[in-house]
């Protein structure tokens, strides 16, 4: 590349960064506005002590509305982790066996949540869970997040059993352990990073979720994602820019989270 | 967080992955280990099946099967099946549905039985309802005469055609209607007419605009994956890291910055008044439309399309680029030939996903959308929870599943779905 193409190649992909990153950078300093406006004031611009406030951040943290949601998404995120994590490790086990028989039928199965549009997958549960008397429950919340994080579970494992040796657990069966014994002692440490990683993404599609949450849920089940989408939907407020930020960091604690484990297992930097 | 308030994130290794068990021979054919195998996975299985799978089934049921007009007037509906469909049904006809109404009113399933008819014909349900509470009032004498005194409708062959088209328990109606086709009075399909035809539209809408993301991501995307593949490693950790957060940022978070920094008092628009390139009365409507819908789900997409691209480039040695160079190629035609074709396999990978992601895409055009912006998904919904429309909403969805199940089956064959990963 000529030097001319070559600072016409690195603006265009600054500008490409700015897009991506640029929402998430407004949305930060706008949440301390003193003022309920969604632009930057001008006493903001002039970096004035008094143009920001945590008033926002007061108002989320004391409505009860807001600690009801985070404890809903707290709470059916765990279960809802617990089950796919426990659920979909196992079967990472069964799909990466050398015997597995219709291993790609079964892939398909256990994908399918993934790829469906959430939109027919909540309509879907909406009416069997209905007829079960789980719409507006806890419980039917939880389950079908449940299966929603699954396959990611069953990808992350799988993914780190691709470099898992087999002959160490021929090798801990022929020592005498048995097969929950090799699993607790052999497999499972040794594939722990990639289970930790699935888990962390199956929290964060239960704590992501909304559109089943908006067909399933009664006004005692809703999460902090149904708090921000009737905050969006109906009265725009800045406290929902609060909570935004606060979810910002959120991710960035699961994000430095999933790439230290990964560095911690080895694996492929990606 | 991992982008999936309706996207999973996904990030194919194209060619780097290869299962262990690939590399290892088969461990023979014995039934013992298979069982164990097949016994890992099939809690899973099951729990996916009953929690997921059954749901859906159910849902695309509806859209082929309704017994509800056909268990409330089975009879009037065997004696309309010898109808011509022209001209009066008659007395027998009247008098079963006559009973039948009345019967229906008491174990109360008139009122869906009307809507389901008013689905076939508008205007049938308040007729419908009301009919059963003035027959009990009506002298006794010909049930014709009865229910023509109370609605004149029923004098009419299309009511009559329309409880027969209701009643059908196995029915392609809404199929048809999804694709903005009808039955005729003698059984023929024809289109809707021209007022009513909107899905075909608003499926072409959700391609378009699936197809247009896709493209706008592979643009973007492109040159920020060829800076990361081919920087220090050091740096291109950092770059990675600015992809992985807004990945890893909840749909709803982006998609609310979206709307504070597009809308007519946001800073975008602050910024160009500002800078004097358009003035403060005619600020632009960025949101609340097509533009809106464009520009919040390219954002949230965009690494869905890096990430693989980033992968597949990662195995182009830059070295070719140069040795291209100095065998006297111009950059335009060195990367032509040389690059551009080995990251192929990424392009597709990426393309693939961003558009299966796409088309399903719900919550982005439902806040950012405005009318002008909204896809399929957004119809789904309304007739879900607003015209309440199930037939019609389970055959709008099954179309979209099944386009989502060919791209599924490309994606499976172009990378292949157990070399996915995640991160």
């Amino acid at each position: 590349m000529t030097r001319i193409g070559r600072i016409v190649f690195l603006a265009a992909c600054a500008l490409v960064f700015a897009f991506l990153l640029a929402p998430l950078l407004v949305i930060v300093p706008l949440s301390f506005n003193a003022e309920p406006y969604f632009t930057f004031t001008e006493g903001m611009l002039r970096l004035d002590a008094d143009a920001f406030s945590l008033r926002w951040y007061r108002q989320v943290a004391s409505d009860p509305v807001w600690r009801r949601a985070l404890g809903n998404s707290l709470a059916i995120g765990a279960a809802a982790t617990a089950l796919a994590t426990a659920l979909g490790t196992l079967a990472a086990m069964g799909l990466a066996h050398p015997a597995m028989p219709a291993r790609r039928a079964a892939m398909g199965l256990l994908i399918s949540p993934m790829v469906t549009p959430l939109i027919i997958s909540a309509a879907g549960m909406f009416f069997f869970y209905s007829s079960l008397g789980l719409a507006q429950t806890h419980l039917g919340l939880v389950l079908a997040h449940a299966a929603l994080g699954a396959p990611f579970v069953v990808i992350t494992v799988t993914a780190t059993l691709t470099a898992f040796d087999r002959n160490l657990s021929r090798a801990a069966a022929g020592l005498g352990a048995g097969p929950w014994r090799t699993f607790r002692r052999v497999e499972l440490p040794l594939i722990a990073p990639g289970v930790v990683s699935g888990a962390l993404f199956a929290f964060a599609v239960s704590f992501d979720e909304v559109v089943v949450v908006l067909f399933m849920a009664g006004e005692a089940q809703r999460t902090v994602p149904r708090e921000m989408w009737a905050g969006v939907r109906e009265e725009i407020s800045p406290a929902i820019l609060a909570v935004a930020t606060f979810l910002i960091a959120f991710a960035v604690l699961l994000l430095w989270t999933v790439e230290w484990l990964r560095r911690r297992a080895g694996g492929p930097v990606s | 967080m991992a982008g999936r308030g309706a996207t999973p994130p996904i990030v194919v290794i194209a060619g780097e992955l290869v299962m262990a068990e690939r590399a290892s021979r088969p461990a023979g054919h014995s039934t013992r280990p298979r069982l164990r195998a097949a016994s890992l996975v099939l809690p899973l299985a099951a729990f996916i099946g009953v929690t997921f799978a059954a749901p859906l089934a159910t849902m695309l049921a509806r859209s082929v099967y309704d017994g509800v007009v056909a268990d409330a007037l089975p009879e009037t509906l065997a004696l309309l099946a010898d109808w011509d469909g022209r001209g009066d049904p008659g007395e027998a006809v009247y008098a079963a549905a006559a009973a039948e109404l009345i019967a229906a009113s008491d174990d109360g399933t008139l009122g869906r039985v009307a809507t389901r008819i008013n689905r076939v014909r508008p205007g049938m349900r308040s007729v419908v309802v009301r009919t059963p509470r003035r027959l009990r009032d009506a002298p006794d004498g010909p049930r014709r005469d009865a229910l023509l005194e109370i609605d004149a409708g029923w004098g009419e062959s299309e009511s009559w055609r329309a409880i027969r088209a209701a009643g059908e328990r196995w029915t392609a109606r809404h199929y048809l209607h999804a694709v903005d086709l009808d039955r005729d009075a003698s059984g023929a399909v024809v289109r809707q007419p021209p007022e009513e035809r909107i899905y075909v539209r608003l499926f072409a809408r959700t391609f378009a605009v699936a197809g247009a993301v896709t493209a706008l991501c592979l643009l973007l995307g492109y040159p920020i994956a060829y800076l990361m593949a081919h920087a220090p490693p050091a740096r291109a950790r950092w770059l990675l890291a600015l992809v992985l957060v807004p990945f890893w940022t909840s749909l709803l978070v982006r998609t609310t910055s979206w709307i504070v920094l597009l809308q007519t008092q946001g800073v975008v628009n602050d910024l160009l008044v500002a800078a004097g390139l358009v003035a403060d009365e005619a600020r632009l409507a960025l949101v609340h439309n097509m533009t809106g819908t464009l520009v919040a789900m390219t954002h949230v997409l965009l690494p869905f399309m890096v990430l693989p691209l980033y992968s597949v480039m990662r195995g182009v040695p830059a070295r070719q680029m140069a040795a291209a160079a100095s065998l006297g190629a111009g950059f335009v035609h060195a990367f032509r030939r040389v690059y551009w074709p080995q990251t192929v396999p990424g392009v597709g990978a990426g393309s693939l996903l961003v558009f299966i992601l796409a088309i399903g895409y719900y919550i982005t055009p439902a806040l950012v959308g405005g009318q002008s912006g909204q896809l399929i998904s957004n119809l789904i919904a309304y007739h879900m929870q607003t015209s309440l429309n199930w037939g019609l909403a389970g055959a709008l969805g099954g179309i979209l599943l099944a386009s989502v199940a060919v791209l599924y089956l490309a994606y499976d064959r172009v990378v292949g779905v157990e070399r996915m990963k995640l991160g």
